[in-house]
């Protein structure tokens, strides 16, 4: 580990995952697509970091700080909740669905693009 | 000049909120118990608890700013939870142990926005 706080790499991986999820056009209450869609990418990334051997400090500020960041949980549950008070049960369970089993594909598929590489 | 001023501002704020959001997570987990991801569930609970008390305030009494909430929000709250942290650990669990664990992140992460809404209401 080196003499730099590993805080600090999270925060700043963490400032940059923050940055681009702002980017991609992620916006609370704008709809479920767009949490969907760094979800889904955010678990593919941080599934390929984590199967491949790189240094703790690459997945402190890749891993835990950009797509730990880049990705949430916490507007994906608004959006569902919301989906519920609106009574579209159909709408919140796809959500729910396509969030959880595209993160958990997308996590498989890094980690089988990582054995390739 | 002033245009410029105003687009940059809400990337500054979002900056800084996602700075703090990914660090206080980290040291959330270095603090929890070994053997389940007991830290992201803690997050993602708190977290989603604490957008829905924001957001329901928002739309209730719309006290607080808009800056307020893309620092806190899109910054803060959005970086402090993570999805992809939480689909890592469910798919290197056992079957049974990741059934309990999305189980409780999903069930406890609405519940919580549920209260939060629940504050907000009382609140205003």
């Amino acid at each position: 580990m080196p003499a730099v706080d590993p805080v600090l790499f999270v925060g700043l991986g963490g400032t940059a995952g923050a940055l681009a999820r702002h980017l991609v056009g992620e916006r609370i209450e704008r709809g479920t697509r767009d949490t969907l869609l760094v979800n889904v990418v955010g678990s593919f990334l941080l599934g390929l970091l984590t199967a491949l051997a790189v240094p703790e400090v690459a997945l402190l500020a890749l891993g835990t700080g950009f797509c730990g960041a880049f990705t949430t949980f916490s507007t994906f549950a608004f959006e569902t909740t919301r989906l519920v008070e609106e009574r579209d049960l159909r709408g919140a369970a796809l959500n729910a669905g396509l969030n959880l089993g595209g993160g958990l594909a997308a996590v498989a598929l890094g980690a089988l693009l990582a054995g390739l590489l | 000049m002033s245009d410029h001023a105003h687009r940059v501002e809400p990337l500054v704020l979002v900056a800084l909120g996602g700075f703090a959001g990914a660090t206080c997570r980290y040291l959330v987990d270095l603090a929890a118990p070994v053997g389940f991801p007991w830290g992201t569930l803690a997050v993602n609970v708190v977290g989603s608890f604490l957008l829905g008390v924001l957001l329901y305030e928002s739309r209730l009494v719309g006290a607080l700013s808009a800056e307020t909430r893309l620092v806190v929000g899109t910054g803060f709250l959005s970086s402090f939870t993570t999805y992809s942290t939480f689909a890592v650990e469910t798919a290197a669990l056992g079957p049974t142990l990741a059934v309990v664990n999305v189980a409780a992140n999903y069930a406890l992460g609405l519940l919580a926005v549920l209260a939060g809404r629940l504050l907000a209401r009382v609140v205003a």
